[in-house]
C-alpha cells in the first residue's frame, strides 16, 4: 500500500485531486479504458439506470393498460411481449446486478479501505460483457420473430415452440450471467486480500458482509441457469430434446433448473440492499448496530437456505408431495434469518439519537416493504395457501414489495446516502423527502391492490378482466403515476445535485465506516494514507464528541 | 493481508494495478468452482433421464467406441502432466524445458480433438447428431442420449479449443520473458484450468463409454 501511494504521488494524484478531476477525465475514450473502480461503478449506473427508466416505462404501460377492463390500447399478444420485455428488463438488467455493480464497485473498496478491487481489468471486462449482454437483449427486440412473449422465466415448452425470438434473449441472459459471475468473484477475491491492515472479518462494514453473501451466491447459482438457458437455445435451434415432452424430456426438469438459480438470485437482489439498511440505520441513530455478528452471520444463513428452496414456485406444476411439504418447511426457514436482522434494525435505533434525514427515510421505508414483501411471501410459501394465490395478482404484488420494495429502494437508499461521497455534492433534501413520500404513498397504492386483486382471483398476466376486479385495478393505476412521478422527481434532483448541488464535506451525515475518512469525492487511489482499523465499524464514541458535545456521558 | 507480498506495476492513465498472485490463485479457484457447475447442471440432466430411461441409455452407450474414449483419456491424462511439468519447470526457472512441455502438452490436445472429430464424424454419417431426423426417429431415452453425449462432449470440446487458445497466449509469453519465474500465475491459472477440463472428461468416459 504504501509503494502504491507514493506512486499516485508521483504521478501528480494527491490528496486534493479527486478521481473525477483527472487529466483527461471529460474524455470519453478515458471513461471506456479506466480500470477504477469507482468510475467503473458509475459507467454501470448510467447503463442501468436508463434501463430502469425503461422498464419502469413499460410497467407504466402495463398498468394505463389495465386502467379499465377491455383492450385500452395494448393488443392481448402486444401485451405478452410487454410484460415480459419489462421483466427481463428489470430483472436481468437492472435489480440482479444493480447493487453489486453500482453500488458495490462504488463503496465495497472504499469501506475496506483498498484502493481498488483485486482485479480491476476484470472489473472492466464485467462491464463489457455486461453491455454485449444488453445489446444482446436489445438486439432481440428486432431481429427474429421480435420480442420474446414468454415471461422472464422462459418456461418450457412454450419457450421451445413460440416464434418470437428467445434464443437471442436467453443468450443475452447467459452472457449477463457471465458478467455477474465475473463480478461475484472479484468481489470476494477483493475482500479475502485487500481489508486495510487490522479489519478482520468481523470488522468489516455489514453492507461488504451482504456483498460478500450476494457474491457466493452469484459464483455458485448463476452457472447452472447459464447452462439452462444455453440448452433452450440448443432446444430451438438443433431439437436436442432434454426439456420437450415430444422428444422424452421433462419440461418441469427446466423449472427445477431454472429455480435452482433464479430463487436464490432474488437473494442476490435483497442481501446487498440489507446491507445498505444496516449501514445507514446506526449512522442516523449515533449508535453502534445492534447484534452485529447475527445480523452479518444471517446474510450467509439467508444465502445457504435461500439455495434449497427453489421448490416453492412450482408447488402446482406437479412434484411429489413429500418434496412439496420439504421445499415448503425449508421456505419457512429462510424467514428466520430475515426477522433477526428485522430485530437487531429496530434494537438499532432504540435509544438511539436519530437524526431524520433522507437516507434514513428511505432505509425507514424499506424496512416496512420488505416486511409485506416478505411476510405476504409466507402465504406463498403455505401448501394450501398457495394453491389459492398461485398465479394471480397476489404474486405480482408480493413480488413487487420484495423486488422493488426491497431491492430498488434499498438502493435509492444507497444512493441517496453514499451520493455526496460519490459526487462531492448534495442533493435537494426538501426535494428528496417530497419524492420519498410521493414513492411509498404510489408504491403502497399500487402493488398493495395487486395483493387484494389477488385474494379477490385475479389471474396475473392477462391483458383484460372482468368488472368485478375495475376498483382495485384503478386504483393500482393512478398509484402507478404517483409512483412514476416519485421516480422522475427523485432522478431529477440527483441529476440537478450532482451538477451543480452545493459542496458536500467529507462525512457529511457523521458516518464511522471508511469510506467517510477520505475526501469527497475520493482521490484517485481513494486514501491519501492508508487507513488502519482499531475497531468495529460502527464506534460512534469519536463522532460523537465532534458533533454533539453536550451529549456526550462523562 | 499480503500487502508486503505484492507488487505494483503502472497501467495507462496512471492507474495502479496490484499483482497479488495468491488473489489471482483464490479467483481461478471460484472460476473452476463456476465451471464445475456449470457441467454440473449436464450431469444432472444425465441423472435425471439415466434414471428414467435405464434400458436405452444402455443400449444407446453400446454404439460409442470405447477404444477411442479409453485411448483419449489416456492421452488428455498425459497432457495434464505434461502440464504439470511445464508449470513446474518455469518454477525452476527452466523457460526453454517448460516451452517444451507446453508444446508437448498443445500437440497432445490436438490430438485429443482429432480423435474427437472422427468419432464425431463416424457418427454424423450414421445420422446421429443433434437435429437430424434420424435421430428424431430414435426412441425417447436414446436420442436423449446421444443428444446429451454430443452436448456434453461439445461443451468439453470447446473447453480443449479454448485451453489451446490460452496455452498459445502463454507460449508466447514465456518466450517473450513476460511471463517467468518471478511471474508465472498465468502458467499456473492455465494449468488448473487444464486439470479441470482433464478432470470433467474423466467424468464422461464412464458415463458415456463404459456405462453398458
Amino acid at each position: 500500500m504504501a509503494d502504491t501511494n507514493a506512486t499516485a504521488v508521483n504521478l501528480g494524484y494527491g490528496k486534493s485531486g479527486s478521481y473525477l478531476s483527472t487529466p483527461a477525465n471529460g474524455n470519453l475514450l478515458s471513461w471506456l479504458t479506466t480500470v477504477d473502480h469507482k468510475k467503473i461503478g458509475l459507467m454501470y449506473a448510467a447503463v442501468m439506470f436508463t434501463f430502469f427508466l425503461v422498464g419502469v416505462s413499460l410497467g407504466f404501460l402495463i398498468r394505463l393498460e389495465l386502467l379499465e377492463p377491455g383492450t385500452q390500447f395494448i393488443s392481448a399478444r402486444t401485451y405478452n411481449s410487454v410484460f415480459t420485455l419489462h421483466g427481463v428488463i428489470m430483472i436481468f438488467l437492472f435489480i440482479v446486478p444493480g447493487i453489486p455493480a453500482i453500488l458495490g464497485n462504488f463503496i465495497l473498496p472504499l469501506q475496506l479501505g483498498a484502493d481498488d478491487v483485486a482485479m480491476p481489468r476484470l472489473n472492466l471486462m464485467s462491464w463489457y460483457i455486461y453491455m454485449v449482454g444488453a445489446i444482446m437483449a436489445l438486439a432481440s427486440l428486432v431481429t427474429g420473430g421480435g420480442v420474446a412473449d414468454t415471461g422472464w422465466t422462459f418456461y418450457a415448452p412454450y419457450s421451445l415452440n413460440t416464434n418470437t425470438n428467445v434464443s437471442l434473449a436467453v443468450m443475452a441472459a447467459f452472457v449477463l450471467g457471465f458478467s455477474s459471475i465475473l463480478t461475484g468473484m472479484n468481489f470476494i477475491t477483493t475482500i479475502h486480500r485487500l481489508r486495510a491492515p487490522g479489519m478482520g472479518f468481523f470488522r468489516m462494514p455489514l453492507f461488504c458482509w451482504g456483498l460478500y453473501a450476494t457474491s457466493w451466491i452469484q459464483v455458485i447459482a448463476t452457472p447452472v441457469v447459464g447452462i439452462t438457458l444455453l440448452l433452450v437455445f440448443m432446444e430451438r435451434t438443433l431439437g436436442i430434446g432434454v426439456f420437450d415432452p415430444a422428444r422424452g424430456g421433462d419440461p418441469i426438469l427446466y423449472q427445477h433448473l431454472f429455480w435452482i438459480y433464479s430463487h436464490p438470485v432474488v437473494y442476490v437482489m435483497v442481501l446487498p440492499a440489507m446491507g445498505i439498511i444496516s449501514e445507514i440505520l446506526p449512522t442516523f441513530a449515533r449508535r453502534t448496530i445492534f447484534g452485529y455478528k447475527a445480523i452479518a452471520l444471517s446474510s450467509m444463513a439467508i444465502a445457504v437456505v435461500g439455495y434449497l428452496v427453489w421448490g416453492h414456485h412450482m408447488f402446482t406444476a406437479g412434484m411429489s408431495d413429500t418434496a412439496r411439504w420439504v421445499f415448503s418447511l425449508l421456505t419457512f426457514f429462510v424467514a428466520i434469518p430475515t426477522g433477526v436482522k428485522v430485530f437487531n434494525w429496530i434494537a438499532t435505533l432504540y435509544r438511539g439519537s436519530i437524526e431524520i434525514r433522507v437516507p434514513l427515510l428511505y432505509a425507514c421505508g424499506w424496512i416496512f416493504l420488505f416486511s409485506i414483501g416478505g411476510l405476504t411471501g409466507l402465504a406463498n410459501g403455505a401448501l394450501a395457501t398457495d394453491i389459492h394465490l398461485h398465479d394471480t395478482a397476489y404474486i405480482v404484488g408480493h413480488f413487487h414489495y420484495t423486488m422493488f420494495g426491497g431491492a430498488a429502494i434499498g438502493m435509492f437508499a444507497g444512493v441517496h446516502y453514499w451520493f455526496p461521497k460519490i459526487f462531492g455534492r448534495m442533493y435537494n433534501e426538501k426535494i428528496a423527502t417530497w419524492a420519498w413520500g410521493m414513492i411509498m404513498v404510489g408504491f403502497n397504492l399500487t402493488y398493495f391492490s395487486m395483493l387484494i386483486l389477488g385474494l379477490m382471483g385475479m389471474p396475473r398476466r392477462y391483458q383484460d378482466y372482468l368488472p368485478q376486479y375495475q376498483t382495485f385495478n384503478s386504483l393500482s393505476t393512478v398509484g402507478s403515476w404517483i409512483l412514476v412521478a416519485g421516480i422522475l422527481v427523485m432522478f431529477i434532483n440527483l441529476i440537478r445535485g450532482a451538477r451543480r448541488g452545493a459542496l458536500a464535506p467529507a462525512n457529511p451525515w457523521g458516518g464511522t465506516t471508511l469510506e467517510w475518512q477520505t475526501t469527497s469525492p475520493p482521490p484517485l487511489l481513494n486514501f491519501a494514507t492508508p487507513p488502519t482499523v482499531t475497531t468495529g465499524p460502527y464506534d460512534f464514541t469519536e463522532i460523537l464528541k465532534e458533533r454533539q458535545p453536550q451529549e456526550v456521558e462523562s | 493481508m499480503s500487502h508486503e507480498a505484492s507488487s505494483t506495476m503502472d497501467q495507462p492513465h496512471g492507474h495502479v494495478v496490484h499483482v497479488d498472485p495468491e488473489g489471482g490463485k483464490t479467483s481461478m479457484w471460484l472460476f473452476l468452482f463456476t465451471e464445475l457447475l456449470l457441467f454440473g447442471g449436464l450431469f444432472l440432466i444425465y441423472g435425471v433421464y439415466r434414471h428414467m430411461y435405464e434400458p436405452a441409455f444402455h443400449h444407446a452407450a453400446a454404439e460409442l467406441n470405447k477404444v477411442m474414449g479409453v485411448t483419449n483419456t489416456l492421452v488428455l491424462l498425459t497432457s495434464s502432466l505434461t502440464m504439470v511439468l511445464s508449470v513446474n519447470s518455469l518454477q525452476r526457472n527452466q523457460p526453454k524445458r517448460s516451452m517444451n512441455f507446453l508444446v508437448i502438452t498443445l500437440l497432445l490436445s490436438a490430438v485429443f480433438l482429432v480423435i474427437k472429430f472422427f468419432e464425431w464424424s463416424a457418427k454424423y454419417h450414421h445420422g446421429i447428431f443433434p437435429g437430424t431426423e434420424h435421430l428424431h426417429a430414435m426412441e425417447h431415452g436414446e436420442g436423449l442420449f446421444f443428444n446429451l453425449y454430443f452436448m456434453m462432449t461439445g461443451l468439453h470440446g470447446i473447453h480443449v479449443v479454448i485451453g489451446m487458445i490460452v496455452m498459445l497466449v502463454v507460449l508466447a509469453k514465456i518466450r517473450s520473458g513476460a511471463v517467468n519465474v518471478n511471474s508465472n500465475g498465468i502458467l499456473e491459472y492455465t494449468g488448473l484450468y487444464w486439470h479441470l477440463v482433464d478432470l470433467i472428461w474423466i467424468f464422461l468416459l464412464p458415463l458415456f463409454y463404459l456405462t453398458t
